[in-house]
């Protein structure tokens, strides 16, 4: 028998390693992306464990929604890097700083 | 028992590839080890029952999203060696702060708020029942209206992504149909008096 | 849909009628420069002339006993106050829906051959539709709200429309002044509505008109700085000063004569046919509140008897030929007033009806004229023009004798229904000054129309020679409704007369039925009837006093204008002080100035000057308030970094402390 706990401490770890590779390749916008690729994996294990346990589809269905969103988010992530990229010739993210105050 | 054998199979092999995506040096390796995370979720996935997210998790993210990460990567000349300097600014902060973060996340979950009676049985569902159709039921029924908004928020996402990359290049040609059919017999034909 | 009473009249045509021209509005507005000009003008027109055949056949149906009273929608419903959109359809109503879609047909039209080549052609016809559409629905409604809508929607396209050409300076201030005048009344109008909804709890005519007569048995008395007022007059004396305001009434009457700085289709339609006589309107459609206040009705008369006086004077000596109409408008507006104040609101009514048709053909030949010499509106630089424009010569005529009062023209039987009327009533000194000033208006109204007319048409010709070969006919599309409302200006008044029995003494078995009420004492057609039934002494002067008066002042303008004199410059000679006086329109605009308008501006100033600048960007609090903003954004600026992972790192300290927060109060 798997305890409910073991599944959200994975989702726990997977969430936290996301938010330390966001702290640690601050400069990679696409490993940025991958990095709340990762968080949001970690929502969705949470999710689908909390269904499971429930006995309710109610999170699998929140799941389908957060896929959804996530593919959409990296989509147009990318395709305005790939824009960004053709005004600046770089993708770096200390150029990406015109939004300052 | 082999269930749990399979959990901590797929669930250390999902922290280990996380892990590697974020140490990892090369931006490609980061994404093969993505790959490789996502496939151990999927099993976690499947363990739990939700056999359609475990399918929908390989085919969506692995076939699609990862395989755009690798061509971006591939399209942008992405310097591998400017891209780790000045790590260690942030890092002790905010190694401390997820450090805390995650000790909280797994306080939570084994304190016992989650494992109260109700949650505490995981029987498997028959193997009549169909985790796919089950989702269509409800999905198709409860949540029609969130199902469109997703399939709108898909739409917009794709004619985004669309117009954001879409260029028009000055050197191509270009046939403009509305302008021909538009024409008129003046605007071509000139008299000229011999 | 409540009840209906002997007819039923169709809810969707009723509808129609204002829904029509705000669609044309809407459609001319929003796509004008789409459609382009032509199809702007035909959209609006046709539907307003659509609206106006409507209107006729609702007026035919409730001519027959039809009347309808009901609510289409809820507006507001917030705990005790529910305001409903219905409307009220009455003889009173109909003759006014009837009067105002015909002008403003007229006037569609007319505006063609106008405003033609005018840079904001559509906007013109958007606004002159959105107007008649507010318009409709102040007559229609059959609430104080939405008579307070179609109040405010009327003046706001005024105000437009004065400042319709709005690269000149002239308009944009004269818009202002008209739309700040009317702050003024919209102010009591809004005090008037507020004390009906606290009084009655309502704002429905039908169910306040039910509890006047028990507020009024109450004596209820309300403490206005220290004086006891009937309630029931307080909210009269509140809703006239709206009506004061809308109507260019002494002495909120000086943004009427300034409005002409608009175009001339404009002052036809608005500020004279229709707009400034909603302020009678209310007052007759409120006849069963105004009934009950002897006080708010002594006020009517007397503002009412002193605008039309005055006005009159001022409109002897005016050489624009559209302010001379404007006075004109005014004081007659007064005459309606004084006939509301003596309870003859049928005779209001009447000879706003008439007034409407005889006045608006007078702009409109006006505007011909204008059009014709070239946009000078200076009567001194005008004359002989007859040779050049017959047909807005003629039905200039036919509006000049509608106005002074000739039989068998339309203004001869209600204003002189209304001079009887003040003359029958008894009120003591209050009817006897309105008397007089009545009579005396009638000679000046007859000499000063004339004196316009035949300085315009007859005299010398003193138009400038560049002009001169410009003067012409106006074409079709403004001669036409010229002669529409011709028709109007000389058959309205036999036709209200005898057709549609609208004087008679006895309203509920005349046209108006039971849209008006008069008490029996007030009654002052009955108490004229008694009075010339009474053979023991000779009417004469009641009778024929006025055609006498109206007569000799155009036989006086005659002799004065019809061939170049000296005579008028002598007269003015004689009387300077008197001349300069009346020229400057009794100085009310420099009272104004010097009483209202220099005062604000200064206080104005010493808060610009002492608080804003003094106070708050320098003096005592200097380095303070403004330093410490403009530092406290420079510190709160850093935090914006435009760095993404910056956002990142605060969303996950955000979750951090969130999850802390859970945690510790678990």
């Amino acid at each position: 028998m798997i305890p409910l706990s073991d599944f959200l401490v994975v989702g726990a770890a997977l969430f936290s390693i996301g938010i330390v590779g966001l702290f640690l390749n601050r400069k990679n916008v696409i490993t940025i992306l991958m990095c709340i690729e990762l968080m949001l994996l970690a929502v969705n294990i949470n999710f689908t464990a909390f269904s499971h346990y429930l006995g309710n589809l109610d999170g699998q269905i929140m799941v389908f929604f957060v896929l959804t969103v996530a593919a959409s988010e990296v989509a147009v992530g990318l395709a305005i890097l790939v824009a960004y990229y053709r005004q600046r010739r770089s993708i770096a993210v200390e150029d990406i700083d015109t939004l300052q105050g | 028992m082999i269930e749990i054998g399979f959990f901590y199979l797929f669930s250390g092999l999902a922290v280990f590839s996380a892990l590697g995506v974020i140490l990892s040096g090369n931006t490609m390796y980061s994404v093969m080890w993505l790959i490789l995370c996502f496939f151990n979720a999927s099993g976690l996935f499947f363990l739990l029952d939700a056999e359609f997210l475990g399918i929908v998790l390989i085919l969506i993210y692995v076939g699609a999203v990862m395989v755009l990460f690798m061509f971006v990567i591939m399209m942008l000349e992405v310097n591998k060696a400017a891209k780790r300097e000045g790590w260690l600014q942030y890092l002790p902060v905010g190694g401390m702060i997820t450090l805390i973060l995650f000790i909280e996340l797994v306080a939570a979950s084994t304190s016992g708020i989650f494992t109260s009676d109700k949650m505490m049985m995981m029987s498997h569902a028959g193997a009549e029942v169909n985790n796919t159709v089950e989702i269509g039921k409800i999905l198709y029924t409860e949540y029609l209206l969130g199902f469109e908004i997703a399939a709108i928020i898909l739409l917009v996402a794709l004619v985004g992504s669309i117009v954001l990359t879409i260029r028009e290049r000055k050197d191509a040609k270009y046939q403009n149909i509305s302008q021909q059919v538009k024409v008129r017999k003046e605007d071509r034909l000139r008299k000229v008096s011999m | 849909m409540t009840d209906a009473t002997t007819l039923t009249l169709s809810t969707t045509q009723l509808l129609a009628i204002p829904m029509l021209p705000l669609v044309g509005a809407l459609i001319a507005g929003l796509f004008g420069w789409l459609i382009g000009d032509k199809l702007s003008h035909w959209i609006t027109s046709g539907c307003v002339i659509l609206a106006a055949l409507l209107s006729i056949d609702i007026f035919i149906q409730v001519l027959d006993g039809a009347e309808f009273y009901g609510n289409y929608w809820t507006w507001i419903s917030s705990g005790d106050l529910v305001v409903n959109i219905g409307m009220m359809i009455d003889p009173l109503t109909t003759i006014m829906m009837v009067t105002v879609t015909i002008v403003s047909a007229c006037v569609h039209i007319y505006t063609i051959g106008y405003m033609h080549g005018d840079p904001g052609y559509a906007r013109f016809f958007s606004y002159i539709s959105a107007f008649t559409f507010s318009m409709l629905v102040l007559v229609m409604g059959n609430s104080f709200f939405t008579l307070f809508f179609g109040w405010e929607a009327v003046g706001l396209f005024s105000y437009l429309l004065i400042g319709f050409w709005f690269k000149k300076d002239t308009a944009n201030v004269a818009a202002m002044k008209a739309f700040i005048v009317n702050r003024v009344g919209d102010f009591g109008f809004a005090v008037g509505i507020l004390a009906v909804w606290y009084y009655f709890g309502t704002v429905d005519y039908r169910e306040v008109f039910a509890l006047v007569p028990g507020l009024v048995s109450s004596m209820s008395t309300m403490s206005l700085l220290g004086w006891e007022v009937d309630t029931i007059t307080f909210i009269c004396l509140a809703l006239f000063v709206g009506a004061m305001g809308k109507s260019g009434q002494v002495p909120l009457h000086v943004w009427l004569p300034d409005s002409m700085e608009g175009p001339t289709p404009i002052s036809a339609l608005i500020h004279a046919a229709t707009m400034v006589t909603a302020g009678v309107f209310m007052v007759a459609r409120l006849s069963p509140m105004f009934e009950f206040s002897e006080v708010a009705l002594a006020v009517v008369i007397i503002v009412g008897a002193i605008t039309a006086f005055m006005c009159a004077t001022i409109g002897l000596v005016q050489t624009d030929i559209k302010r001379v109409i404007a006075y004109s408008t005014c004081s007659q507006l007064g005459y309606m007033f004084v006939a509301c104040g003596v309870s003859a609101y049928s005779a209001a009514i009447f000879h706003l009806m008439t007034h409407a048709y005889f006045k608006a053909l007078l702009f409109l030949a006006a505007g011909s004229v204008i059009h014709a010499v070239m946009n000078n509106q200076d009567i001194r630089k005008m004359g002989q023009l007859r040779k050049y424009m017959p047909i807005t010569y003629i039905t200039m005529l036919l509006a000049g004798l509608a106005l002074a009062g000739i039989p068998p023209f339309g203004g001869f039987y209600s204003k002189d229904l209304i001079i009887e009327a003040a003359y029958a009533r008894d009120m003591g000194w209050v009817s006897d000054i309105a008397y007089y000033a009545l009579m005396s208006g009638v000679v000046m109204t007859a000499f000063y129309t004339f004196r316009m007319f035949l300085l315009t048409f007859h005299n010398s010709d003193r138009v400038p020679a560049e002009t001169k070969a410009h003067l012409h006919e106006s074409p079709k599309v403004i001669t036409i409704p010229l002669m529409i409302l011709a028709i109007g200006a000389v058959g309205a008044g036999m036709w209200g007369y005898y057709v549609l029995d609208v004087t008679n003494a006895e309203i509920i078995h005349g046209y108006f039925r039971d849209s008006l009420f008069v008490l029996d004492a007030h009654n002052s057609l009955m108490a004229l009837e008694l009075l010339e039934q009474d053979h023991t002494q000779s009417h004469f002067w009641l009778e024929y006093g006025a055609l006498i008066l109206a007569l000799s002042g155009i036989t006086l303008a005659f002799l004065m204008y019809f061939k170049e004199s000296k005579m008028p410059a002598k007269i003015a000679g004689m009387f300077p002080g008197l001349y300069k006086f009346l020229l400057n329109k009794w100085y009310w605009d420099e009272f104004y100035d010097a009483t209202i308008v220099k005062p604000t501006r200064a206080l104005g100033n010493f808060f610009w000057q002492k608080g804003d600048l003094g106070m708050i960007d320098k003096g005592m609090i200097h380095g303070g308030i403004v330093d410490t903003v403009k530092n406290g954004a420079s510190l709160l600026r850093n935090i914006q970094s435009g760095m993404v992972y910056h956002y990142a790192y605060a969303m996950v300290i955000g979750v951090f402390g969130l999850l802390t927060y859970l945690i510790l109060n678990a």
